[in-house]
């Protein structure tokens, strides 16, 4: 239960963070001064705080829905399989997060 | 479901059944599975991204495939977040006039952030 509110919540922070992305966006379109602007906020502690929050929501809801997909397709209705279900997107959304920040950092 | 206009005097607004439930629910789980790709993608190059200069996340985000990607995800992902928000309006939102308020602001936030993002990639793609 409280991992299917907490489906929902992530949606609505997912929802209205689409504003900083938009933002972003619009300033790199804008040109170097006001992507240095856009990118003195992205990489402020305060900046990479939120960041990396805004990508947990995002993998948190993305592992949630697929949680819910198995249940549409008729799977995974045992109390057993809900159980771990629900610790594997827990345990995966933070597994993945930070998976996906070493992948950026490191990697490419 | 309708109200029985004769029994209390009173004209009860009608709530329709809703036309579009099952195009929904479907729509959700297309964008959705279509979303998991594209977010993995999009997630790991603008992470790593973020911390190059104007010159090079311009040079990113120029390129066709992150430009079409982000086009993609663009549409994908407002559309899925439109419906999902709407759930979330059927569900906690009472009174005619509130509902009908929160559903248009709910059309217009995704449609209007959503074509900063895509003005703003095209522009940039564009070299503009």
């Amino acid at each position: 239960m409280a991992m299917s509110i907490a489906h929902r919540i992530s949606g609505v922070a997912l929802y209205l963070g689409t504003i900083l992305l938009a933002g972003w966006l619009l300033a790199v379109a804008s040109g170097p001064e006001a992507y240095q602007c856009a990118q003195a906020v992205v990489t402020s502690i305060p900046g990479r705080v939120v960041m990396v929050g805004y990508s947990w929501a995002l993998l948190h809801h993305m592992l949630g829905g697929l949680r819910h997909f198995i249940w549409d397709l008729g799977f995974g209705f045992e109390l057993g399989t809900v159980e771990w279900m629900a610790r594997a997107t827990i345990a995966g959304s933070f597994g993945l997060t930070i998976l996906v920040w070493f992948i950026g950092y490191a990697v490419l | 479901m309708q109200c029985f206009e004769q029994e209390t005097g009173v004209t009860e607004s009608k709530i329709k059944a809703g036309k579009t439930g099952t195009r929904h629910f479907l729509v959700q789980r297309v964008t959705a599975l279509v979303n998991v790709p594209l977010v993995l993608f999009l997630l790991c190059t603008l992470i790593a991204n973020l911390d190059k200069d104007y010159a090079g996340v311009q040079a990113y985000l120029a390129r066709p495939l992150v430009a079409i990607l982000m086009l993609v995800f663009i549409l994908s992902g407002f559309w899925h977040m439109k419906i999902g928000m709407g759930e979330i309006i059927e569900d906690y939102v009472y009174g005619r006039a509130t509902k009908k308020l929160a559903g248009l602001l709910n059309l217009l936030f995704p449609l209007i952030v959503g074509a900063a993002c895509i003005f703003a990639v095209v522009k940039i793609s564009l070299g503009l």
